[in-house]
């Protein structure tokens, strides 16, 4: 029976408890009365995938079964989720390639000849082939990228482009001209956070800067209160009202998966564990990590780290209809990540670890490493955030990595320049925004090289707005301390020299609550 | 009176040169070719010229190269050996000048030119480009480019030089000596601006920001219509400086070429075991350093038909980029005086962001002059622009 997810209340008899920071983790002792969420245990899996892809294809929620809609002569395209997804990399074989098999058996049988498979990057990198592979599988690869039929939506090709319309708010729809002259369009999500799938697949995924700057924006995403809860996100809103003005001119076929959380496999496993459950084994695998770590050069911790794959298994899968489709498939995110916390605290921990959604294969940069706290974990609630509004955010990563100038080109320059001048993004997107959009070098190395768009490090800003407006102060411990100036941060070296720092903002006897994570949980604040 | 005198010396010009970069205190101890000496004081036998008591004379980067021995030999044949350094100059003249009346504070334009050699003018004379002219080895005083590089002139480094009429330049009223002292400097800075090319709204970069590049910085500012001025800067002081005296942007050295990649949507390419470059770039390109890594960065941040103007007395570098990008490689040496210079810097040094800048103007008194040559060596790092000598204090 699958524990769920609970509060530890931090007494005189809890063990130091594990921190992630970049590419290494921390034993951290917190003080008396520190709150610890920590996620549910990996529920459920389906016992047989292929059946469930099948069976989810066949019967479809408010749409009909798929070979139903398959047709000799019709224009097929398949579009599925980037690498920036699951997080870690999944364990070949990866469950998008598996359903594409699926859907690919289904078209040939009905005699379709013209399928297109699109990774739908929206301005992320375009993936290496080695990555399309590992996604669709090698029988998938090798039959459709020689030919030019898998590729990355290009979301600066005006010639591949398509502009459906504006929304009723004057949004920019403009897709993938591939996809929206397709008689039907599939796409394959792996939904690891509520906030993922819905028309959030193809309005974003297989949309250009056009389309995509009506919602990420600072504006949009302070307001996106929280991004995992599409009802409460102006994001998801314009997202969805794209989504809608899409349907009416493309038939769009939604597959939505959900993965159980069990991102760290054997012998890493005790990552995922509560520490007062560490077996003699756990912790003789946790010390002799810690000591490889604290002796490995980086870039050894760096290859270690990010070679890790998640051996998930598959909670569920459902297709048809965006909109119903992604209702059961929030449910079951839910059922993965969802903690119920009483009250707000006055100082919220997070540990980022070494992996966010753009920096796989890559480097965690300060200005990732800023999102994946400030962004996703801070975000990552239902109802009202973790920390109360004036409440400190204390973080723990060294904000050492650097940049990594193939795939974050304009990361650098954002870094150097635009942080420079203000942290503010209200005040940074204004005027900087469209300048790295359109840069003409930004675009090439997006088309042509594994950079992502010039825009990208100001949506990662964005990202941040909500915690920006809503925290007093944020805090690194062990973060480089200029690193974090330059974020317009502080840096402490202990945990106790943050909540120091911190009590100017929330005094000496703040509540303190430590968001365990990852795996990812979705704190449900009352 | 009172002289420092540069001497030919070649093992201290050869240790100098060969250790004088990874050991600074040899350039002002064993290495330098220089002596504090007492000297006659100076005669006036010529028409025109006269004496002249030095108020200030300052060091300039032209110097510190010599001394160094880091300077082309190509200049050996335009000086006369030994000399008095010293062609930043505000003075007070001893004798009455033509027009001018002894007691009268002047600078001086230290080009020797035809007129002050007493020979017919040439072609570059004639037309006003006196800082072109070719007749600097002969005529009534030995062979040197400028005063302050010539035997029979003398230089600033001293309390007294001999100057002729067609170099002096009265101080106008309200001008500091400091002020004063940085009309010379100022004067190169206005022909560098001019001789640029700059069009209206032109990107322009200035790598450096010493004395030279400042000034530049002001001039372009104030006499053309450029666009954007980016400006590269090593320390946090001429950061501010170069934004007083009007840059758009200061960047650091490292960040150069990223910067101007970025204002001008260029491309950039990785050559191997090379400096990265530019394809597109700045306008306008100005050295005001003479390294060979700022002269490269020039060279490697200029758009295709951009000018590269060499302001600071330029190092060997890689002109591969001068002819692939076809670039116009302009040299500025000195002002004409055809153009006003020295007018038109009379103007800018009474400029706000130059007056509070020349308040901090580091004098010293000709005796200790090992400290002046070190306080220059590190100028920037010490958060000065301009060191002088100042042959009134004891």
């Amino acid at each position: 029976m699958t524990r769920p997810g609970f509060v530890l209340e931090v007494d005189d008899r809890t063990p130091p408890l594990l921190v992630h920071e970049g590419l290494g983790f921390r034993l951290e002792e917190f003080p008396l009365g520190t709150r610890v969420i920590y996620p549910p245990e990996p529920v459920a899996t389906v016992p047989d995938v292929d059946q469930a892809i099948r069976e989810a294809l066949l019967n479809p929620v408010d749409s009909e079964p798929l070979p139903e809609l398959l047709f000799a002569g019709m224009k097929l395209t398949i579009a599925f989720d980037d690498l920036s997804l699951p997080l870690p990399t999944m364990k070949a074989p990866d469950i998008r390639g598996r359903i594409i098999e699926q859907v690919l058996e289904m078209a040939a049988a009905a005699g379709v000849d013209d399928v297109e498979l699109i990774a739908a990057l929206a301005l992320h990198r375009r993936m290496t082939a080695d990555e399309l592979r590992h996604v669709v599988g090698e029988r998938v690869f090798r039959s459709f990228y020689p030919q030019g039929k898998l590729y990355n939506f290009d979301a600066e090709d005006p010639a591949n482009l398509a502009h459906l319309g504006t929304t009723e708010k004057g949004e920019d729809v403009e897709i993938s001209k591939r996809a929206a002259e397709s008689d039907l369009l599939v796409y394959v999500n792996v939904n690891l956070v509520a906030m993922d799938g819905g028309h959030k697949s193809v309005g974003v995924g297989l949309a250009s800067y056009k389309s995509i700057k009506h919602h990420h924006n600072a504006k949009t995403m302070v307001h996106s209160r929280s991004f995992m809860d599409h009802k409460h996100s102006e994001m998801h809103s314009s997202a969805w009202r794209m989504g809608r003005l899409i349907g009416e001119s493309v038939k769009v076929f939604q597959i939505e998966t959900t993965l159980d959380n069990n991102v760290f496999g054997k012998p890493y496993d005790f990552l995922m564990k509560r520490e007062w459950e560490w077996s003699v084994k756990d912790q003789a695998a946790m010390l002799g990590m810690r000591r490889g770590l604290a002796l490995a050069p980086q870039k050894l911790r760096h290859k270690l780290f990010h070679d890790l794959r998640g051996a998930y298994g598959l909670t569920g899968i459902n297709a048809g209809a965006v909109e119903p489709v992604h209702e059961r498939t929030v449910r079951k995110v839910h059922e993965q990540q969802r903690v119920k916390i009483e009250g707000q605290a006055d100082v919220m921990v997070m540990g980022v670890p070494y992996l966010g959604p753009y920096n796989v294969n890559s480097t965690m940069n300060p200005i990732l490493a800023a999102c994946m706290g400030l962004g996703y974990y801070f975000n990552s609630y239902l109802g009202q955030p973790v920390v109360r509004e004036g409440g400190v955010a204390i973080l723990y990563h060294p904000l050492d990595e650097g940049f990594n100038t193939l795939h974050h080109p304009s990361y650098v320059d954002f870094y150097e320049e635009v942080l420079a001048e203000s942290t503010d993004p209200h005040v940074i997107g204004p005027k900087f925004e469209e300048q790295f959009a359109t840069d003409p070098w930004y675009i090439h190395l997006y088309r042509t090289s594994n950079a992502y768009h010039g825009v990208h490090p100001f949506y990662m800003w964005y990202w941040i707005a909500h915690a920006l407006d809503h925290l007093g102060d944020v805090i690194w411990v062990g973060g480089d301390r200029r690193a974090a100036s330059r974020m317009g941060f502080r840096a402490a070296s202990t945990l106790q020299d943050a909540l120091e720092m911190a009590s100017g903002a929330v005094g000496t006897s703040p509540s303190i609550t430590y968001l365990h994570n990852p795996p990812h949980l979705l704190a449900d604040v009352r | 009176m009172l002289a420092l005198e540069m001497f030919r010396s070649v093992p201290k010009t050869m240790i100098g040169k060969a250790a004088g970069g990874r050991i600074p205190m040899l350039l002002t101890g064993l290495a330098a070719p220089l002596r504090l000496v007492t000297l006659d004081t100076p005669r006036v036998e010529k028409p025109g010229w006269a004496r002249l008591k030095v108020r200030m004379s300052g060091i300039c980067g032209s110097d510190l190269g010599m001394l160094s021995g880091k300077t082309s030999l190509y200049f050996s044949a335009v000086v006369s050996l030994p000399f008095v350094p010293g062609h930043e100059v505000v003075g007070e003249l001893l004798d009455d000048c033509e027009d001018l009346a002894a007691g009268t504070r002047v600078v001086v334009d230290p080009v020797l030119t035809c007129a002050a050699r007493g020979v017919e003018p040439c072609e570059a004379c004639r037309r006003g480009e006196t800082n072109r002219c070719s007749r600097i080895t002969v005529g009534d005083v030995s062979p040197g480019l400028q005063t302050g590089f010539c035997h029979d002139t003398g230089g600033g480094w001293s309390q007294q030089l001999t100057a002729h009429r067609s170099q002096l330049h009265p101080v106008p009223e309200g001008l500091s000596d400091e002020q004063a002292l940085l009309m010379e400097p100022v004067a190169c800075a206005v022909h560098t601006a001019l001789r640029a090319g700059v069009r209206d709204g032109d990107r322009v970069l200035v790598s450096g920001a010493g004395a030279v590049g400042l000034f530049a910085t002001l001039a372009l500012r104030e006499l053309t219509d450029a666009g954007e001025i980016l400006v590269v800067a090593k320390h946090g002081h001429q950061r501010e400086l170069a934004l007083e005296f009007g840059a758009t942007e200061v960047v650091a050295p490292k960040e150069t070429l990223r910067r101007v990649r970025r204002t001008t949507g260029a491309f950039q390419l990785e050559p191997v075991y090379s400096s990265p470059y530019l394809l597109g770039g700045v306008d306008v390109a100005l050295d005001a350093v003479g390294s060979k890594q700022s002269l490269e960065t020039c060279l490697h941040a200029t758009r295709a038909g951009g000018r590269v103007v060499l302001s600071g007395m330029p190092a060997a570098a890689d002109l591969s980029a001068a002819w692939f990008r076809e670039l116009d490689v302009v040299g500025t040496y000195a002002s004409a005086r055809g153009e006003d210079a020295f007018g038109k810097a009379a103007d800018l040094v009474a400029h706000d962001a130059v007056a509070r800048m020349s308040k901090t103007v580091a004098a010293y008194p000709l005796h200790r002059w090992r400290e002046a040559l070190d306080h220059a060596h590190s100028a920037g790092r010490l958060g000065t622009v301009k060191v002088a000598f100042d042959p009134r204090l004891s």
